[in-house]
């Protein structure tokens, strides 16, 4: 069973189609990262899955209909919204006591294990808190649910670097195992690429592209043409050409890296980059890195 | 991979992880009437400052001016009990319009709802605050409020000759606690009903400003009730769902609103129809905060 299927996921306010008939299958023990400009479709269609809001077609998380069976599926399903969605007059002794009351995979003692590595006190109110440390708070909380699917939204919005850069560390290393899904959708697309194993681009509520970070390496090279060579590179078709000091860079889908090597340096592109490549070609013909 | 297989067998953590907790339907509710506590500490800071108000008075009145002594002093035990349930009541009513709109304004929806607990029972556990906790809550602080005035005249009355007997006598404490509770229960609690699914089903729906979507229909009702009919029907209907149902013998002694309504014996309470009415509209307003809260988002 997937994790996660939707068929011809839609959803419409009004006039505006926020997500256009979206298919989707996410398979268990897969970390994806949903990527999108701002009003892509991105926190409706994890909205969707977290049963939020309603929605047309057909969608199964974890095998159930979330919009039915919401609280069922936050037995085995838990998200982080943003950082700003923990009660501000909540104390943390507080919020441990709720998850121990009302949550049957939550684990007290992990969660209290976790918080003994900051420098937050139980004490202590939400409000009181820092932005980061209301992250790293809730967090910890998560993590010490044994969920089978865990849906991230903008998880390190508005913190610094190391409170970011902490906060996926210990999401690998003292969380993940192959048997947890993760979704989670971010702008700051270049800390996520190496704790991603499949990503997916979402463009005016469609999947505009889709692949798993292997593919993703293996696929696309990016290289740094001298310029006397930009003719030759532009006869390989690249997918993307962009300039920076002067020089070119071009952006290559399935073309052998010793052919591109002779060219110039060649090196995986950031995700970024083919973001971008894959968005431009987009607004143009239909064509580039889409499956 | 399954979990178990990655557990260190014997580890203490296993069962817990292996097999998660049962959390009955008793339980989340519990859990969920705590937090409401922790979060409004209004409902019982309020009646409990009520109180405190109350007991000055009263000490103040046993010193100041001890030619009352002398007066029946049932009078300010039943004013004490009906202040602090006042405090109680208008807790009650902001604290219902601002139960599921609260959650919204400050986005912890969302938070609330990444937890496996039902719209249904977070609904009706906002419910349970004014119709259970706090009628119980006022109705412990009334009694101990009285308890504490009793104590405090019996300390002053010895001297000017009354007896702590007589005076049990006639203010008659338990008598006075059991009609309170009785009280408190019927009209707070399944009389009111009505009155608290309202609030709650527009505190779950309004967009914003949920005081005024609450209190201004029904004065549009009225005034257009007036206007278009000439009548008041819907004014009559307000102001009986508030005062609550007459008895049909006149056995109140004095014009004591409490006195009034706890004239009703429980067979004629509970064989009023307006009761029933009222908690069946109360039934379809919490039906409809519930569906509500399914479709809102943060504002």
């Amino acid at each position: 069973m997937a994790c996660i299927e939707a068929r011809g996921l839609r959803k419409a306010f009004g006039t505006t189609i926020a997500v256009d008939g979206i298919n989707l299958r996410v398979e268990e023990g897969r970390i994806l990262g949903l990527i999108g400009p701002n009003g892509a479709g991105k926190t409706t269609a994890l909205n969707a899955i977290l049963g939020l809001t309603p929605y047309q077609g057909e969608l199964k998380v974890l095998g159930r209909d979330p919009w039915t069976e919401r609280d069922q599926l936050m037995r085995d399903a838990c998200f982080v919204a943003d950082v700003a969605v923990l009660p501000r007059w909540m104390r943390v002794w507080q919020a441990l006591d709720y998850f121990t009351g009302v949550h049957p995979r939550f684990d007290r003692a992990k969660a209290e294990g976790f918080l003994a590595k900051t420098t937050i006190r139980l004490a202590s109110k939400v409000r009181e808190l820092s932005k980061g440390m209301v992250a790293q708070l809730h967090l910890a909380l998560v993590m010490a649910i044994d969920a089978k699917l865990l849906v991230l939204d903008e998880p390190t919005l508005g913190l610094d670097i190391l409170y970011r850069k902490q906060f996926y560390d210990s999401l690998l290393n003292d969380y993940f195992d192959r048997s947890r899904t993760i979704v989670l959708t971010t702008h700051q697309v270049e800390e996520i690429q190496d704790v991603l194993t499949d990503v997916m681009f979402i463009n005016r509520g469609r999947i505009v592209f889709d692949c798993s970070m292997e593919e993703f390496e293996s696929r696309y090279l990016e290289v740094m043409v001298n310029p006397e060579q930009v003719a030759a590179a532009q006869a390989l078709k690249p997918i993307h050409e962009r300039q920076v000091f002067g020089r070119s860079i071009l952006l290559f889908d399935r073309v052998e890296r010793q052919q591109l090597a002779a060219l110039g340096d060649v090196r995986t592109p950031s995700i970024a980059d083919l973001f971008v490549a894959v968005l431009s070609n987009q607004s143009g013909a239909a064509q580039g890195g889409t499956r | 991979m399954s979990t178990p297989s990655n557990n260190v067998p014997g580890s203490p953590l296993e069962s817990q992880v292996t097999a998660p907790a049962v959390i009955t339907a008793s339980r989340r509710m519990y859990w969920s009437v705590r937090r409401e506590l922790w979060e409004h500490r209004s409902i019982y800071i309020v009646p409990l400052a009520a109180a405190v108000v109350v007991l000055l008075a009263f000490l103040t009145a046993l010193t100041v001016s001890p030619t009352h002594r002398h007066e029946p002093l049932d009078i300010p035990y039943e004013f004490a009990a009906a202040l602090i349930m006042g405090a109680g009541f208008i807790v009650g009513i902001f604290y219902s319009l601002d139960a599921l709109y609260g959650e919204r304004r400050d986005r912890s929806i969302l938070f609330w709802k990444s937890l496996p607990v039902s719209d249904l029972t977070t609904v009706l556990s906002k419910f349970a605050i004014p119709l259970v906790i706090l009628p119980l809550l006022t109705f412990a602080i009334a009694v101990v409020t009285q308890f504490v005035m009793l104590l405090l005249s019996s300390a002053v009355l010895p001297g000017s000759g009354l007896s702590v007997e007589t005076l049990g006598a006639r203010v008659s404490f338990f008598h006075i606690s059991l009609m309170l509770l009785y009280h408190i229960l019927t009209v707070h609690g399944l009389w009111y009903a009505p009155i608290y699914g309202w609030l709650l089903l527009v505190s779950a729906w309004a967009p914003r400003a949920p005081f005024i979507w609450a209190f201004l229909p029904p004065f549009v009702i009225w005034g257009v009730e007036k206007i278009a009919f000439r009548t008041s029907r819907f004014l009559g209907a307000l102001q009986y769902r508030l005062i609550g149902p007459e008895p049909s013998t006149t056995t109140a002694r004095s014009g004591n609103m409490m006195e009034m309504m706890s004239a009703l014996t429980p067979m004629q309470f509970f064989s009023t129809p307006g009761l029933w009415v009222g908690l069946a509209v109360a039934a379809i307003f919490l039906a409809a905060a519930v569906r509500l809260r399914r479709y809102r988002e943060p504002i």
